[in-house]
């Protein structure tokens, strides 16, 4: 076992990993933040993905003790006192989810796209997308839920 | 898989780790691909050295008309970096279209080139702008030209049981060098190119000069069409000479039935079609057919 420290949802976490522990296992398994999907395995499907640092990242295939010192955020970080975050809510309202599986990755990606870039073109939305499969909608509320969350955040940041 | 993961703060650092496993521990960067082969059983190494956390693998800079990287840079530092975009626009957008953006946050031009990839995009670029590599092991520092790095399919000039590869630089794009690449694959994200092609040259009072193009994958290790960069060489940039050219690059690949990439007959068509399309990009003529999206 090996000895990880790293910021979780803005707590520090200190805990013992097996040295080929993959981040999504340790998010899910060891801290019970079951928010974070694993669909593929083999980084194709963007459902694990989960920010380090700010940068979208793929859980199922980063290996648990790269984040060592870094800042994770998960799906679970983005609810603040109960309250959705502007993406989240904005998934919400274009129902921009069917079977749900694949809308954590989804809204992590976007978050990500948003912090750095809050006024994207739709050729940027569809770049930071590109990476995440959704097999239920089609893309098409999804995009409109990045727009919406998009507008939101310019006109005042609330939902 | 791996029973030990441990992180080099310094090349000196990470060299001494490798050497006191003799073999067993192997470097590994953003991990995108070697993750996926150690889960494969491809990768035997028990201990893994992370060299992200090295200073200076990141840097991205142009010094006395040579652009310098850090092995560590990212695909999407790449494709993000003002400098590269302007001085080589080939890598940056090269590095646009390599994997997710997830993939692209995390995997770095060293291990593209290390992974040694056939069709790998981003060593495709490096080679085309006649890229070095500074490579560091036990016994010293040299510099490798990329065209000369992969040795086959995985392979290269780079022990990574043993070896680091810290730095790239090639010469920064005059203000009349003009680049351009052509991939085909069977969607724009997450997949392997059918037929990649960089081209680059300087086209200077309406002739071509300093000509570069590569193919791949049509061989083992990305290919170099010398004879077709020597046929253009000081020619006329026109519809016709890049004809030529691209009929001899068909003459010149021979890529094999691919259940996953189509048959060699095919492929070996496309090719010619994809370096024309380059070179008349790079030669800034009409395309001389409609460009399939």
């Amino acid at each position: 076992m090996a000895l990880l420290s790293m910021t979780v949802n803005g707590k520090p976490v200190s805990l013992e990993v097996e040295p080929d522990e993959f981040l999504a296992d340790v998010l899910r398994d060891r801290l019970g933040l079951i928010g974070t999907k694993i669909g593929c395995r083999e980084g194709e499907c963007g459902a694990c993905t989960v920010l380090v640092d700010g940068d979208a990242i793929l859980s199922c295939i980063h290996p648990a003790l790269k984040a060592e010192g870094r800042s994770v955020l998960t799906i679970e970080g983005l609810t603040r006192e109960g309250k959705l975050d502007v993406v989240q809510q904005a998934f919400v309202d274009a129902a921009a989810a069917q079977c749900g599986y694949c809308t954590p990755g989804f809204v992590m990606v976007v978050k990500a796209l948003l912090d750095r870039n809050p006024h994207p073109t739709v050729a940027e939305i569809e770049e930071a997308l590109a990476g995440n499969l959704c097999r239920c909608t089609g893309y098409y509320q999804i995009k409109e839920a990045v727009q919406l969350a998009v507008e939101r955040l310019a006109a005042g940041g609330g939902p | 898989m791996w029973r030990d993961y441990l992180f080099a703060r310094s090349v000196d650092e990470a060299l001494e780790l490798l050497a006191r496993h003799e073999g067993q521990a192997r470097l590994i960067a953003g991990g995108t691909d070697l993750v996926l082969q150690c889960q494969r059983g491809e990768c035997s190494a028990q201990v893994l050295v992370d060299v992200t956390q090295i200073p200076g693998m990141e840097r991205i800079e142009e010094r006395d008309g040579s652009i310098i990287l850090g092995a560590g840079v990212t695909h999407a530092l790449a494709a993000s970096s003002a400098l590269l975009r302007l001085k080589a626009p080939l890598l940056s957008e090269a590095c646009r279209v390599i994997g997710g953006p997830q993939v692209r946050n995390l995997g770095t031009l060293a291990g593209n080139l290390v992974a040694a990839l056939p069709a790998a995009d981003a060593s495709l670029a490096l080679i085309a702008l006649d890229g070095e590599a500074e490579i560091v092991s036990p016994d010293g520092r040299r510099w490798v030209p990329l065209s000369d790095f992969h040795t086959g399919v995985g392979l290269c000039r780079l022990d990574p049981t043993r070896e680091v590869m810290t730095t790239l630089r090639f010469s920064a794009f005059g203000s009349d060098y003009r680049a351009a690449q052509e991939r085909l694959a069977r969607r724009k994200v997450h997949a392997l190119p059918i037929m990649n092609v960089a081209a680059l040259a300087a086209v200077r009072e309406g002739r071509f000069a300093d000509v570069r193009i590569v193919v791949a994958p049509v061989a083992p290790t990305p290919l170099r069409l010398r004879r077709c960069e020597e046929l253009l060489e000081g020619r006329e940039a026109t519809s016709e000479a890049i004809r030529e050219a691209a009929d001899l690059a068909v003459s010149l690949v021979h890529p094999r039935d691919s259940l996953l990439r189509g048959s060699g007959e095919y492929r070996q068509a496309l090719a010619g079609v994809m370096v024309r399309r380059a070179l008349e990009r790079v030669a800034g003529i009409a395309p001389s057919d409609r460009a399939v999206a």
